[in-house]
């Protein structure tokens, strides 16, 4: 075994609290390496962007902006920006376990490898998976509804910043301290301040609380939009299936995030103030933490994949040539999912012991959620039956999903039954079931997204070629990476050790590596497509409809202009751009002014107190805390004070915009 | 295909009649009592996910007192009558703003906030009077559990009272405008919605318990 | 501005009169069955307090918060409906996943009866 690393001391000082310059990690060669790296790259950056003089426009156009296109890009570059963070964990942690086998202690001490397995799986989840489908949703829901902006614009981008610092205060363990050793959703007793005693534990608290904050505000602003906002005419059941997706999504979002935000509370209690919720002794209970986190964490599967659904649907649809099949049944099936997923979670822990009644229950809600998801899939291959199918690179990834989200499904299906639950808990097989769902559900569609929307974000369109490779290497590495963790799973090994003592399962755990790198080929190739794309970009250059499509977001110019559409537009039924189209519509010239709301730096004031407020709680630097919280309450009840919120845009600018984008 | 032409009024001048409007389309009714209640909703959950902590834990004394020991019904119910008073006066409040009277509006709302102060009040003496006889929130789960739900609660109220001093002053500077009235809708949904949430609390974690 | 098509009304004297008659009765009415120490079934007394409450709760929902099948379309009702339909998934299936997961876990009859000790000192 590898020496345990030992933390610091605990000590205390009125200043810094327990942070002491021992919490640095300049003995960590990979840490310090990583530092110089993104210090060396920021520092670029920052004198590029002094020299281009573009902190003005950056600041002005995009950080105070409460445009939701712009909020949405930034939620997307975020999420690309924590997949090369969580990837790099995932890289890691296949090298080690390649090496790590009959007594090798690979390069990874248990004391790194437990950080890094559980960074990837917050990273992965919450800052990446969540940040990319709200980045869709923002950016895609309000045009394909018709609406100017969201409902609350800047609560938007106030929701936005918060998942920003709750991002930075992840990154920011990573050089000041350490992060959780405890698995991504940090079961106590573990997490509990017994054994988990340094600041690890508490940047995971803080920063999943500061996200969530943001999370559950954007979630009820996008039900609020959907609900309020359509265009005139526009009912509920004519909305595109990405729309109600959107509303079923941002529902389970409002209803699951409170009971997360809850039992995250309920344990940073135990931690800071000695309550006794989840500890072993005084009543504490640490079943009871479980039991709440997965009443979050189910719905938050759906959560996630809930969206791609839809983003699917608008993609098979629009490159079949052919109205969805069964729009009603898509619409129930996703509400069936939103209900039926809160009468599953049991099946996160059938091992904990509640008996055969409580499995049996838990088991079969398991096996019937499936069947509205079976229905989907069904739904969209009747779509492309006798469809005119468009094998570009979105319809690429959606044939991928199809075919891997399938196969996802059937071993949860598998998982389901809980005495086969019994063998595979706690398992690689697990590992590879959700992986195979979110990586073969969640990512592909955030990539056929980007593929499908870039064009009318940014009037051209990605690189073909490349787009192409993107997905190959995603699809055959996904296979590589995570079938061989299958039969690791049945044989028995388990989740979450750096080392093994069976020589034998190394060659699975080398095939798995060589799937890992063949992802990263693919997020290699995605980068080299957005770099030669954007240079191609007059090359590249399409008009508003490229994919001639169905929905209203391609009725305006590409991009949109900041007010979206010149004027409203009255709504007949489902598919209105497609009817619209086939009466040759062209917009009126007749303009009026436009009421917008105005940009404000509130959001980002908010987060950056939030930023400073989760690490001095860290840290228990309890001035700066209670500092930065008053500092907060002041922004936030000083925002209350301003009544100039909006303004108008006038005719000839409007007319301009039309005009320029005419051209274009 | 005729989009139809905006049937928007030209801009208003003046800072009260576009002030603090969050909708931005002629035809579009103000989306923030929906999406207040909707938060309202999610709030509900915590507290939610805050009763079924209390309802698995709340038998785990770990030999420290139990519900007998420390709750007076007497003691509580002064403080529901308090809630119940004020939810009724930001009622009458609500029914002045409606007929466009600022002062009886103002009036209303004060004695709202005095009421919410003493609830605090009596519920800031409670727990320290619980935490210096040795029933702090560190002495057992079902301690715990109690603090953190009635502790939420008086938060919340105590959140709703710097609200509606903020919006008294507001509403002294401009008065009855529209961005008031909705800011005083809100806010009458949240102070409500606090006194909803208590009947839960005396009901299922004071009176059951002392059965 | 949109201001004409604000939710209607906070309500009228005559509502808000009634909601707190309501509400006063049914406060007072548990308070005074716990203070008065009612002789009665241990589980009939506390079906009546949570019954009561309920009741309350209704009540408030009706009179002081204006939620009705007309306001806002219908998603005020919706929405409330759909909270209470979780909450009761939170709460009823915490108990019972934990009930089960004590009484299958904690077999050890001297453990029960610790237990029992330890809530009769409470």
């Amino acid at each position: 075994m590898s020496t345990e690393q030992i933390q610091p001391a605990e000590t205390f000082s009125p200043i810094f609290g327990r942070l002491t310059l021992d919490w640095i990690p300049y003995h960590e060669p990979i840490l310090i390496g990583t530092f110089a790296g993104i210090a060396f790259g920021g520092l670029v950056v920052l004198v590029l962007m002094t020299y281009f003089r573009l902190w003005m426009p950056l600041w002005k156009n995009w950080v105070t902006s409460v445009d939701h296109k712009k909020i949405g890009i930034m939620y997307m570059v975020l999420g690309f920006i924590m997949l090369i963070r969580g990837f790099a964990d995932a890289l890691m942690m296949r090298a080690q376990q390649a090496m790590a086998a009959g007594g090798a202690e690979g390069y990874l001490p248990p004391h790194h490898f437990d950080q890094v397995f559980t960074a990837h799986g917050v990273i992965m989840i919450f800052f990446v998976a969540m940040v990319f489908v709200t980045g869709i949703m923002n950016y895609v829901m309000p045009l394909q509804i018709g609406a100017r902006d969201v409902a609350f614009p800047f609560l938007n981008n106030f929701s936005f910043w918060m998942t920003v610092a709750g991002a930075l205060l992840v990154n920011v363990s990573l050089f000041i301290g350490e992060f959780g050793r405890v698995g991504w959703l940090a079961f106590p007793p573990l997490s509990g301040p017994s054994f988990s005693t340094g600041p690890g534990m508490d940047y995971y608290l803080w920063s999943l609380q500061i996200a969530g904050v943001g999370t559950t505000l954007s979630g009820i602003n996008l039900i609020a939009t959907i609900l309020k906002m359509r265009a005139p005419g526009m009912k509920l059941m004519d909305m595109p299936i990405f729309a109600w997706t959107t509303l079923i999504t941002n529902v389970l979002i409002v209803v699951a995030f409170p009971v997360l935000t809850a039992t995250l509370a309920l344990l940073t209690l135990d931690r800071y103030l000695g309550f006794h919720f989840f500890t072993n002794d005084f009543g504490g209970n640490a079943m009871m933490y479980i039991n709440l986190i997965w009443i979050w964490g189910h719905p938050e599967v759906y959560i996630l994949i809930i969206p791609c659904f839809g983003v699917f649907s608008e993609i098979v649809s629009t490159f079949s040539g052919k109205p969805i099949f069964g729009y009603k049944t898509m619409v129930w099936a996703t509400a069936c999912i939103m209900i039926l997923s809160f009468v599953v979670w049991l099946h996160h822990f059938f091992t904990m012991g509640s008996g055969a009644n409580v499995n049996t229950f838990f088991g079969i809600t398991t096996m019937i959620i499936a069947v509205p998801t079976g229905v989907k899939i069904f739904n969209w291959l009747f779509t492309m039956y006798k469809g005119k199918v468009r094998l570009e690179v979105p319809m690429l990834w959606t044939i991928g999903f199809l075919i891997t989200f399938t196969i996802g499904g059937m071993t949860g299906v598998l998982l389901a039954v809980p005495p086969v639950d019994f063998q595979l808990h706690n398992t690689l097989f697990l590992i590879a079931h959700f992986h195979n769902v979110i990586i073969g559900g969640v990512v592909f569609a955030v990539y056929a997204a980007v593929t499908y929307w870039w064009p009318k974000a940014f009037g051209f369109r990605l690189s073909e070629k490349w787009g192409r490779r993107s997905f190959w290497f995603w699809f055959t590495g996904f296979y590589f990476a995570f079938m061989p963790l299958y039969a690791l799973g049945l044989m028995g090994a388990t989740r979450r050790v750096n080392m093994y003592p069976d020589a034998g399962w190394q060659p699975y755990f080398i095939v798995a590596a060589f799937g890992a790198f063949l992802i990263l080929l693919g997020i290699v190739s995605t980068f080299i497509n957005f770099y030669v794309s954007i240079m191609n970009r007059k090359a590249l250059a399409c008009g508003n409809d490229p994919w001639d499509a169905r929905t209203l977001e391609w009725a305006t110019q590409s991009p949109p202009a900041p007010y979206n559409f010149p004027q409203d537009i009255t709504v007949r039924g489902r598919e209105e751009f497609w009817r619209m189209k086939q009466e040759g519509f062209s917009w009126s010239t007749n303009y009026a002014p436009i009421h917008m709301p105005k940009g404000t730096a509130t959001g980002v004031l908010l987060a950056a107190g939030a930023l400073v407020f989760g690490f001095a709680m860290v840290w228990y630097i309890w001035w700066l805390a209670l500092l930065s919280f008053l500092g907060m309450l002041v922004i936030g009840i000083g925002h209350t004070f301003n009544y100039n919120r909006d303004y108008y845009i006038p005719v000839d600018e409007v007319a301009a915009t039309e005009a320029k984008g005419a051209m274009a | 295909m005729s989009p139809l032409d905006v049937t928007q009024p030209a801009p208003a001048t003046g800072a009260g009649a576009a002030a603090g409007h969050d909708a931005h389309g002629g035809h579009h009714a103000s989306p923030t009592p929906i999406g207040f209640w909707i938060y309202l909703m999610s709030d509900c959950i915590i507290f939610g996910a805050l009763f079924a902590t209390y309802a698995v834990l709340g038998y785990n004394y770990a030999g420290g007192p139990g519900p007998k020991d420390l709750f007076e019904p007497g003691f509580v119910a002064v403080e529901t009558a308090l809630l119940l008073f004020s939810s009724i006066t930001f009622g009458l409040g609500m029914l002045q703003a409606d007929k466009g009277r600022l002062n009886g509006t103002l009036m209303w709302l004060v004695v709202t906030g005095l009421l919410g102060a003493g609830f605090i009040a009596m519920e800031i003496y409670e727990f320290r009077h619980l935490i210096h006889i040795g029933a702090g929130p560190d002495r057992s789960a079902f301690l715990s559990a109690f603090f953190v739900l009635v502790g939420t609660h008086g938060l919340h109220v105590t959140g709703g009272l710097i609200w509606l001093i903020t919006l008294v002053i507001q509403l002294r500077m401009h008065g009855l405008i529209g961005a008031n009235m909705r800011r005083l809708g809100t806010l009458s949904m949240f102070w409500h919605f606090l006194d909803l949430v208590w009947i839960g609390v005396f009901s299922f974690v004071y009176l059951v318990r002392l059965i | 501005m949109s201001d004409h098509t604000q939710h209607a009304s906070h309500g009228t004297m005559g509502r808000l009169m009634i909601g707190f008659a309501l509400a006063a009765i049914l406060t007072i009415i548990p308070f005074a069955l716990v203070m008065g120490e009612v002789e009665m079934e241990r589980t009939t007394l506390i079906g009546i307090i949570m019954g009561l409450g309920a009741v309350q709760i209704i009540v408030h929902l009706v009179y002081f918060l204006h939620v009705s099948g007309d306001s806002e379309e219908g998603w005020t009702l919706g929405s409330t409906l759909l909270a209470i339909i979780i909450l009761f998934i939170v709460l009823a299936g915490s108990l019972w996943v934990m009930h089960n997961m004590n009484v299958n876990m904690m077999p050890m009859p001297d453990m029960d009866q610790m237990l029992n000790l330890q809530s009769q000192q409470g």
